[in-house]
């Protein structure tokens, strides 16, 4: 497809793909973390579930609405935090933060990489962080309302 | 969906008036700005600018203070600015009305001033469900100090205001009606006069948010018959942070201050202080002087293209609009009021509000997306937001395809429809 420009950096393939079928798209009933994420200027809301058990995140998944960068978050943080020890989580957090809103961090994020784009729209960055702030929380068992405004 | 007269007459030269907005000359992303937004705020034109810059460079001096004659010159300006919204408004005096900030701090007022003073537990404030924030959360404020009660007159499939429920949800326990003139999420005109005849039949008092009406329509609060009416400068090509607020002065005469300082008082002593008259008593410090005057001038440019011709034009690009977007597989409009002004909200299946917007920016196509500060009336439509196309007496039917051409590429960027 041609035509459009640097729309393409942003929306590429695999967030269309996450976006129209979410990956962990559920609530999780035996969840022993949740948080709620919700960002006041769009809209969108969302729900994080962890399953944490002996420092490892054993299974992840998220509800809720919103445009599809940030349900694309959403899906590919389940995909790549499920299993990951909780330590490795916090520093995956810290690195796609950087990644989004300041410079690339050193190491290559892999399949996240498809949401660099998003830096180069910053009226979009905060749909593409509040899933991680959002699981951020949960993890941490801050009580507020994660918030991206 | 309501046929379209497609085609109507467009006033001559209306189109023409884009030129005396410079800019809307600039690009966006390498195109040409298409500025559909105007809900939110409109552009201004050269003269306002030009208004404004020359207050500082010719006229700039405090009002109400010094005996020399720059002071009494602004002053003048300040006065005549005044007059010139009283004449807008067609309001009975001049002292009826009080410059704000915008339609938030005029309602706040309101809210504060008559709205602590005379409600108490029990009383009830009657609400539209097509409320913007701003006439809703200063409310809930009051009702939190009084113990007021706030209903809410339910908003119809079409996005009208059931007006049977609010036959029925008005009783002698109604003190107060708060209701936008147009509304900003939707485009619907509320029936204001019908509202007005009969909260006064219970003895309520009205307040219209004509935040999105003034540019549109001629307003005329008399022939309205509302307690207080409320607008903001930049929604009407003019400077931000100056407003009004018309105010009956029976009412206005009888409320107390709600800010104090300087410029609101008759006398000040440690023991007791005694306020000035309205409106002087509810503009305490120095106001918004340069934007009062610029404000009258965005008064006089609206009013020298004719708020009808404004009008006419704004419902042709409404119907146009209407009927090219129609043809956009997945979208639907929300909100098909027969009374409609200057907006053409909609979602499209498949394409979140945000997205559109980011795709249609980068066409250069300015449009609002999200909850318009309305989440009561998104959540009575079980929507997160919707896009919101909202028209100027500078758009044109140009403006409304290159919308359209933008949804089409949204459209194939995400998959829904093939490439041309």
């Amino acid at each position: 497809m041609t035509g459009f420009g640097d729309l393409r950096e942003l929306y590429q393939e695999v967030i269309f793909d996450h976006n129209r079928r979410p990956r962990n798209f559920h609530a999780l009933e035996d969840a022993s973390h949740r948080a709620d994420g919700h960002n006041p200027l769009c809209g969108d809301q969302l729900t994080v579930y962890a399953k944490v058990a002996d420092g490892r995140v054993e299974d992840v998944s998220f509800i809720g609405h919103g445009c599809a960068i940030s349900t694309a978050s959403a899906s590919l943080m389940t995909e790549a935090v499920k299993g990951m020890p909780v330590e490795e989580v916090e520093q995956l957090f810290q690195d796609m933060h950087a990644m989004l809103t300041e410079a690339h961090p050193d190491r290559d994020l892999g399949k996240l990489e498809v949401l660099s784009g998003v830096r180069e729209f910053p009226a979009r960055v905060k749909c593409a962080t509040l899933a991680w702030h959002t699981l951020h929380n949960a993890i941490t068992q801050a009580q507020e309302t994660a918030k991206t405004e | 969906m309501n046929s379209v007269a497609l085609g109507a007459h467009v006033p001559a030269g209306l189109s023409a008036r884009a030129a005396d907005f410079p800019i809307l000359d600039r690009q966006i992303h390498g195109r040409r700005l298409v500025y559909l937004d105007n809900g939110a705020t409109t552009q201004k034109p050269q003269v306002v600018i030009d208004t404004e810059a020359r207050f500082y460079r010719e006229s700039n001096a405090n009002i109400h203070r010094g005996v020399h004659w720059l002071s009494q010159h602004s002053t003048d300006l300040y006065d005549r600015s005044r007059e010139r919204v009283r004449a807008f408004l067609n309001a009975a005096r001049v002292e009826e009305i009080v410059f704000t900030r915008g339609t938030t701090e005029a309602i706040n007022l309101v809210a504060y001033s008559w709205g602590v003073r005379n409600l108490k537990a029990g009383d009830e404030i009657l609400l539209s469900g097509m409320e913007h924030h701003s006439n809703i959360v200063p409310w809930q404020l009051v009702a939190e100090q009084t113990g007021a009660v706030i209903r809410v007159i339910p908003v119809t499939d079409v996005g009208e205001l059931d007006m049977k429920a609010f036959d029925e949800l008005l009783t002698g326990r109604t003190r107060f009606v708060g209701v936008c003139h147009v509304s900003n999420a939707l485009g619907t005109v509320n029936p204001v006069e019908e509202i007005v005849r009969k909260a006064h039949s219970v003895g309520a008092v009205v307040l219209v948010d004509g935040a999105q009406a003034v540019a549109h329509q001629v307003v005329d609060v008399q022939a309205l018959g509302c307690d207080f009416y409320a607008f903001s400068g930049h929604k009407i090509y003019g400077p931000t942070g100056i407003g009004a607020l018309y105010g009956r002065f029976e009412l206005l005469n009888a409320m107390p201050p709600w800010h104090g300082g300087g410029d609101m008082i008759h006398t000040v002593s440690f023991e007791r202080s005694t306020y000035a008259e309205t409106p002087q008593k509810f503009e305490a410090g120095t106001p918004n002087i340069a934007g009062s005057i610029a404000l009258a001038e965005a008064i006089a440019y609206v009013q020298e293209v004719g708020l009808e011709n404004i009008a006419a034009h704004e419902a042709d690009l409404v119907a146009y609009a209407t009927s090219r977007l129609a043809e956009v597989p997945g979208l639907r409009f929300i909100g098909q009021a027969r009374q409609r002004a200057g907006i053409v909200s909609f979602v499209v299946e498949g394409i979140h509000p945000h997205d559109l917007g980011t795709i249609l920016d980068m066409e250069g196509v300015a449009i609002r997306a999200g909850h318009h500060c309305a989440m009561p009336l998104m959540t009575r439509f079980g929507l997160p937001g919707t896009a919101r196309a909202s028209f100027a007496l500078y758009n044109t039917r140009e403006d409304v395809d290159a919308l359209l051409a933008g949804l089409h590429k949204a459209r194939r960027l995400f998959g829904l429809e093939n490439d041309e």
